[in-house]
């Protein structure tokens, strides 16, 4: 059996969810669905009933901003009473910490923020990028039950299923050791705007904007245009003109819209592994030379105070 | 208190990269100290400067050449090293439970270990290890003080960031902006030649196994707009309707 952990935020399933679902039903078997958190948690479970046909709810208000440690005994517990083979999970932050806890936990193995899973006869066999997005491997698991985290964007969103799924509510003992760590306050990004792994196109601007003003005037007013998500690359982050959540890139977010600006972004190999899977690339960059230009589908060489307001009225112009 | 740093010897991110046979090769002079666990080894150096560690232990697993990455943590100010060395191509998982036992052996209450490896790409390793001692994690973290016999720290969650509390014994992931580390001056590189290094040797079976490596590129279309920018900017608004069709 396979388990698909859900990440959720008010009351509904993150986009990740039902990718997950996608994953899972190519990988082929039964498929249940584990949500986690106190009654705001139950919509979630109802939501993912429809794509499933098992939902498990553990429902513990614990569980709504919960350790990494905690998260883990939930979702072990589900997991080993249900003898699954295979956990899917995203792999954002959360599903990153999560994964190899539950995997070491479980006695199994973890393919780490996979591009594609498959099996290979009883092997589970999954593709991932490595050495900053330069390189593809192909990897297999040797022990089971195998835990996969799956990169977001890798699988599209899936259609519900023929017949809904049930939901059973049941409860987790926790140990001492899940309570270690104490979470204080938690400081969220949120201002309104696409999630940046969820947005299907992507405005990212660097160190060629010149300064913060330029950025929020030039960056953030295009993308609020389209309606995009913001990003940042790590020099502007450093420079302090924007916060880290907004980083693409290895220590940053890693992100495939559909299509992704860079503008006046350089493209050093580290910004490169978080957006290289990209659809289509567009650069704009006063210098003919950068490395960005060598993945953009269209390129443009100039002034950024000039041709971005340009483009925002052509784009405003398009019938 | 004693506090453990890994640190792990990664091609240079410009590197060139080759697939032969299915395996990624470099020369040895392309690999370096990786720049996630700098930060690590940056802050276990700064607690024991502040007064508030006794040692510190730098600990790697991998092949010989890995010693200069030893050699590096050792020249920014640990005080001692081990290596525990394999020819093996060891998943994160694998190496959960030698560098927890490591930890252990070296008396150490505090592990340090970089977010995200520039080999793997993997951010696996402190969680895992963290699962092996039976340790709180504390990953992406951005700052952190010690109180006593507490941390106190801020980490990266998905929207945002968090604080953090635990007692010791914890391990904790670095990311960016945790501090700025300092260069390897020439005398501390020669004082680092003459500190200890240990070397043990690994024997642990892999978890996960790479059968096939390859270098993909993404064909581009690779259409360079020239004109003035009223001209580039609806030559550009056309081609992203009507060409690549993501408008």
């Amino acid at each position: 059996m396979i388990l698909i952990a859900i990440d959720h935020a008010h009351g509904s399933p993150r986009r990740g969810a039902y990718e997950l679902v996608s994953a899972a039903r190519e990988l082929g078997g039964e498929v249940a669905a584990v949500v986690l958190g106190g009654p705001e948690a139950a919509p979630v479970a109802d939501a993912l009933a429809a794509y499933v046909p098992s939902v498990v709810h553990v429902d513990d208000a614990s569980l709504d901003h919960a350790s990494h440690e905690r998260r883990t005994t939930a979702l072990a517990s589900v997991a080993a009473d249900l003898g699954v083979d295979v956990v899917l999970l995203g792999a954002g932050r959360s599903g990153q910490a999560v994964g190899p806890r539950l995997a070491l936990r479980l006695g199994g193995a973890l393919l780490e923020d996979v591009a594609a899973v498959r099996r290979d006869g009883p092997a589970v066999v999954a593709e991932r990028l490595a050495y900053l997005s330069r390189a593809s491997l192909t990897v297999r698991a040797e022990v089971a039950p195998v835990v996969v985290s799956v990169k977001p964007g890798a699988y599209p969103v899936a259609a519900p299923a023929d017949a809904p799924g049930s939901v059973a509510s049941r409860s987790v003992a926790f140990g001492a050791a899940d309570d270690v760590a104490r979470l204080g306050e938690r400081r969220s990004a949120a201002r309104g705007r696409v999630a940046l792994e969820e947005a299907d196109v992507v405005v990212c601007g660097g160190r060629g904007l010149g300064d913060a003003a330029s950025f929020e005037r030039l960056v953030v007013g295009l993308a609020d245009e389209l309606g995009a998500g913001v990003a940042s690359t790590r020099a502007v982050v450093d420079a302090g003109w924007r916060p880290y959540d907004e980083q693409v890139g290895q220590t940053g977010k890693s992100v495939a819209p559909k299509l992704y600006f860079a503008l006046g972004v350089s493209g050093a190999v580290q910004h490169l592994s978080g957006m290289n899977r990209s659809g289509t690339v567009v650069a704009v960059n006063k210098d003919g030379d950068a490395p960005i230009f060598k993945v953009a589908d269209y390129g443009i060489v100039g002034d950024l105070h000039e041709v971005l307001p340009a483009l925002r009225s052509a784009l405003a112009g398009l019938d | 208190m004693i506090i453990a740093t890994y640190v792990k010897h990664v091609p240079d991110a410009e590197a060139r990269l080759t697939a032969d046979a299915g395996r990624i090769e470099l020369d040895d002079d392309a690999y370096a100290l990786d720049g996630m666990d700098e930060y690590g080894v940056e802050a276990a150096v700064r607690l024991k400067e502040a007064g508030l560690a006794d040692e510190v232990v730098a600990l790697a697993i991998g092949p010989a050449r890995s010693e200069a990455a030893l050699r590096t943590a050792l020249a920014l100010g640990a005080d001692r090293a081990v290596l525990l060395e394999t020819d093996d191509d060891l998943d994160p998982l694998a190496q959960a439970g030698p560098l927890s036992e490591a930890t252990l052996a070296c008396g150490a209450e505090l592990l340090w270990v970089g977010g995200k490896q520039a080999d793997w790409d993997s951010a696996a390793l402190g969680p895992a290890v963290a699962e092996a001692l039976g340790w709180p994690l504390c990953d992406w973290t951005t700052e952190l003080r010690l109180e006593g016999r507490e941390v106190a720290a801020v980490h990266d969650v998905d929207d945002g960031s968090e604080a953090w509390r635990a007692p010791l014994p914890v391990v904790v992931t670095t990311q960016q902006g945790l501090n700025e580390p300092r260069y390897p001056t020439l005398p501390n590189i020669m004082k680092a030649k003459r500190k200890p290094l240990e070397r043990q040797p690994l024997t642990v079976a892999a978890r996960v196994v790479t059968l096939a490596a390859a270098l993909p590129s993404r064909a581009r279309r690779g259409v360079r707009l020239e004109g003035d920018a009223a001209t580039v900017a609806s030559e550009l608004a056309r081609r992203l309707r009507d060409e690549a069709k993501v408008l």
